[in-house]
């Protein structure tokens, strides 16, 4: 099987240049949604870059289709979950455990 | 097929804009509107029904040189592919997101009375 995690994750580091690197998740759910022909692998991904500013929605999912060109011939499907701009950015609770970068009130 | 030339001749684009333009809101997928299949084109049949639009359903799984000269017609490497009013609108993940956001019944209402 052709592409693995640390190969989708570099593709998108070196194109899409991501501001919170933490904030990557991949996940390997093969075989699991898709039924039709469950060939490959298949990947989610959320993503936070200076280079999503200013882009509508569509803008910023070929970018990230693009930056992932190669892996695409061989993955099977891939999810964006997320593709903002860093002021977009609204860290869900589980997020922002990790990153303890907005200032909590009753500190 | 790997790095072979086009896919899209002048003819099969013709063919694609005319496809794309038949309704309002066209969906190509994997499977039919009944018949789904492949969890990410059913979302987008979920959505559509949900909104009560009325759409034409194309499998892709059955015309293959669709589903290569799709990919190129809308510069998009998977499927499902939504359009609206003869534009690529997205797939499934950005039709998710604006069904979520109430964007997607503004742009189809729109299309819907244009």
């Amino acid at each position: 099987m052709g592409v693995t995690k640390e190969q989708v994750e570099a593709s998108l580091t070196s194109k899409l240049n991501p501001v919170h690197l933490p904030l990557f998740f991949f996940r390997l759910y093969k075989e699991v949604i898709d039924t039709s022909g469950g060939c490959g692998a298949s990947f989610a991904v959320e993503i936070v870059s200076e280079e999503f500013e200013g882009k509508r929605l569509l803008e910023r999912h070929r970018m990230v289709n693009a930056a992932l060109e190669e892996e695409m011939k061989e993955i099977h499907a891939l999810s964006i979950k997320k593709a903002q701009a860093p002021q977009q950015w609204n860290p869900t609770p589980e997020d922002s455990s990790t990153t303890a970068t907005t200032p909590t009130t009753d500190a | 097929c790997s790095a072979s030339s086009s896919a899209l001749t002048p003819q099969l684009r013709d063919t694609l804009e005319k496809l794309v333009n038949s309704e309002k809101v066209v969906l190509f997928m994997k499977g039919t509107r009944d018949f789904p299949m492949c969890g990410f084109s059913n979302t987008v049949v979920q959505i559509l029904k949900n909104l009560n639009v009325p759409f034409e359903d194309v499998n892709i799984l059955e015309n293959e040189m669709v589903r290569q000269g799709l990919k190129e017609y809308s510069s998009w490497p998977t499927f499902p592919q939504l359009y609206i009013g003869g534009e690529f609108f997205g797939g499934c993940d950005i039709t998710l997101e604006a069904f979520q956001s109430g964007e997607l019944q503004e742009v189809v209402e729109r299309a819907m009375c244009s």
